[in-house]
């Protein structure tokens, strides 16, 4: 009653004694009645901010779904996921929320699942009451009582075995007047991975218990597989915008050193809590963490984003790409080196890799069939743009490699201008062409495969190229 | 006046349905004493001898049993004793259709009718332990619990996404002479839920609860044996009423000689 006659008695007067927004002295009191549905969303996207909306009972619809996915070129691997990727669709509600959970087991899948998020506050993080079997739905719920980014994770035995392949994700509790605005959103979040073959080794790979119990990861990546986040993939902004993102570290098993190559951090809140840190190189996210980071992106390029454990960057996977838009501003940087640094024909930082292209190469053809298999792997990413898939080419633009006579009659030049680009008139089958061929980053192994491929394919002459062919010419 | 009834029901499976088709192939299984996954040294577990079917039951086989037993059919279930998912797929109450091989396991079915079919066979359910007794043999040893390859040939199964629709027999014949015990479906025991896990597996840590899981399997006797621990989880997940698309059953008989 009393409660009730203060209310009252502030909204009579509320005009002349301006009375600050009602507020309230726990979360836990904060009145949930409007139901909405949530919006999900696949990494790397987040859904639209909670802006001024008042706490809302939320549903959440998560499906699990057991499904055969590429870690890398020619590397199979069956994920677990919620929501079917890797990491597991983003949550966001806000302080005060009620969230009606439902757990949804695909009934094609093999194991029994549940899902705890650090975000709740309640026996095993809800893992408890949402242990669902196949073909079957677990709803549960909980009010979101503190901000801040969560991860969520499978908690079904054997934990480790169900995180390793890949059950994990975020969940973000905004505060009740949400987070501040800002130009552009990211979900990002890394995780380690055990296969039964080495790096890089082709086909289905299962989960190997012991290199996991011996945290010997094959594989470290963002979003669930390498190259998730370069090249076409590569999440993007416009100079003078701000970026947030959202960071999250499924583990199972290792920490990651967050940093982005050419931007400091202007903002991050530690461990995805209330503490703000402002001007940070690297932050620590630990298995099982989370962290925000907040940066101005004032010129343009290329920035990677890497676990600064810094093997795991160039040699596992934990390898991504943002592209920034936009006029140069000299005055914070000079242009100079700007393209060089992505484009290795140029410059003198040749050896920098662009993508996580690096494994691949790693792997030598055994024999004609699989020099053949692989070339078509890197012609079908390196050269199939500009000559196309039967090597037809362009006309006048990009001269054909199919019966052709340029190709065909000297095979040291064609090594030559895979390896060091080609920029001038030549004529190829009676037709001139006058463009550039930049130089391509690959090893001499790829160099012979992709080679041999295109001399093996439409009516060519059959030349094997072998990496002792390349080295030759390399060398030279 | 429990026991008169049952003692009716497997009559009326008798009488009724002499005719029907049971599964002949069975291989006796001399007892033993092991220590179950979830044991210690104390909790050594003592098996007598006993039958087990060599291969998990059939599609075809199960459809006769429902041709004989209409209120096993499909649409004649009750809700109590089976879930909605009982046998989808099917075509019809008396049809199998297109999708489904006669020679594949049934799955999308319920821990009552599983435990029914036995009894109308005269045998039941194995019991997890029976279960998992059999089930620890590979194909030269009794016990390969041990073995990583083992364990590992386990694990690649539990990975490996659709094996409910291959047909029986496609997997090894173990020490047992029992087939497809891992590799196709996961498999009805008498006593599924006997063995607790909550759905919270770190918690089952409480002196009162057998099983120790994930992260804290302290207790377990072969850390390794993550095989077993996902089985466990699997039974922990289920009711009775369940009907799941990877999960089937055989049936067991206790150690009379055949």
């Amino acid at each position: 009653m009393l409660v009730m006659a203060t209310i009252l008695f502030g909204l009579f007067t509320s005009c002349k004694n301006e009375i600050p927004e009602k507020k309230y002295a726990s979360s836990m009191d904060i009145p949930a009645t409007v139901e909405m549905v949530a919006t999900l969303t696949s990494p790397p996207n987040v859904p639209p901010p909670t802006g001024k909306r008042l706490a809302k009972k939320l549903i959440v619809d998560m499906e699990i779904l057991e499904q055969e996915g590429e870690m890398t070129n020619g590397v199979k691997y069956v994920y677990w996921t919620f929501g079917g990727t890797v990491p597991g669709s983003f949550i966001r509600t806000k302080v005060g929320d009620e969230v009606e959970f439902h757990l949804k087991n695909h009934p094609d899948n093999k194991l029994p699942h549940n899902i705890d998020l650090h975000a709740v506050t309640g026996p095993g993080g809800g893992a408890e009451s949402s242990f669902v079997a196949p073909g079957h739905e677990k709803v549960f719920s909980f009010k979101v009582l503190n901000p801040g980014l969560y991860v969520y994770h499978c908690a079904t035995a054997p934990v480790g075995m169900h995180i390793a392949n890949g059950m994990y994700g975020l969940i973000l509790v905004e505060p009740e007047e949400g987070l501040p605005d800002v130009d552009k959103e990211y979900y990002i979040m890394q995780g380690d991975f055990y296969t039964k073959g080495a790096n890089g080794e082709r086909g289905l790979q299962p989960f190997d218990m012991q290199k996991a119990v011996d945290e010997k990861a094959d594989y470290v990546v963002f979003n669930g597989k390498v190259g998730a986040l370069t090249g076409d993939n590569a999440i993007t902004a416009n100079v003078g915008e701000t970026v947030r993102l959202y960071l999250g570290n499924g583990g199972p098993n290792l920490v990651s050193s967050f940093h982005v190559i050419g931007e400091i951090f202007d903002k991050v809140h530690v461990e995805g809590g209330s503490i703000i840190n402002e001007n940070v190189q690297t932050t620590l996210i630990p298995a099982g963490g989370a962290a925000i980071v907040e940066f101005k992106v004032e010129v343009p390029g290329t920035f990677i984003l890497v676990d600064h454990s810094i093997f795991r960057a160039f040699n596992k996977g934990a390898l991504g790409m943002l592209k920034v838009q936009g006029d140069e501003n000299e005055a914070v940087y000079s242009g100079e080196l700007r393209d060089d640094i992505y484009l290795p024909e140029g410059g003198g930082i040749q050896k920098m890799p662009v993508t996580g292209e690096i494994p691949e190469s790693e792997i030598p053809a055994k024999s004609m069939a699989e020099r053949m298999e692989f070339g078509k792997q890197t012609y079908m990413q390196t050269c199939f743009a500009c000559h196309q898939a039967e090597g037809q080419g362009i006309p006048n633009a990009f001269p054909p490699l199919a019966k052709s006579d340029y190709l065909n009659a000297d095979v040291n030049r064609a090594i030559d201008i895979v390896l060091h680009g080609k920029t001038g008139e030549i004529t190829v089958n009676g037709e001139k062409y006058n463009s550039v061929m930049t130089a391509q980053t690959l090893s001499d192994d790829e160099v012979a495969n992709v080679l041999t491929y295109v001399y093996n394919s439409w009516g060519n002459k059959k030349t094997e190229v072998t990496p002792a062919m390349v080295k030759k010419v390399r060398n030279k | 006046m429990e026991t008169y009834g049952k003692t009716i029901a497997v009559l009326a499976c008798v009488l009724i349905f002499q005719t029907i088709h049971s599964q002949v192939d069975m291989v006796q299984i001399k007892g033993g004493t092991y220590i179950p996954l979830y044991g210690v040294d104390s909790t050594a577990v003592t098996i007598d001898d006993f039958s087990m079917d060599v291969y998990p039951v059939t599609n075809v086989e199960y459809l006769e049993f429902v041709r004989k037993f209409p209120q096993w059919q499909k649409s004649m279930v009750k809700r109590l004793f089976a879930d909605g998912n009982y046998l989808a797929g099917w075509e019809n109450d008396e049809s199998l259709g297109d999708a489904l091989a006669p020679n594949a396991p049934i799955t999308n079915i319920s821990w009552f009718a599983a435990k029914k079919y036995c009894e109308c066979q005269d045998k039941r359910l194995p019991t997890v332990d029976e279960w998992e007794y059999a089930a620890m043999a590979d194909e030269n040893m009794a016990d390969a619990r041990k073995k990583e390859s083992y364990n590992q040939k386990i694990l690649d199964w539990y990975e490996a996404p659709k094996t409910f629709d291959k047909k029986i027999g496609s997997t090894f014949k173990n020490y047992w002479g029992v087939y497809d015990l891992h590799g196709l479906v996961w498999e009805w025991t008498m006593d599924f839920n006997s063995v607790l896990i909550s759905g919270e597996s770190r918690k089952d840590v409480d002196k009162d609860s057998n099983l120790f899981c994930g992260s804290a399997a302290v207790g377990a006797s072969d850390l390794m044996n993550y095989a077993a621990f996902m089985r466990y989880a699997f039974r922990g997940s289920m009711k009775a009423n369940y009907s799941i698309k990877n999960l089937g059953f055989r049936c067991a008989k206790d150690g009379i000689k055949i």
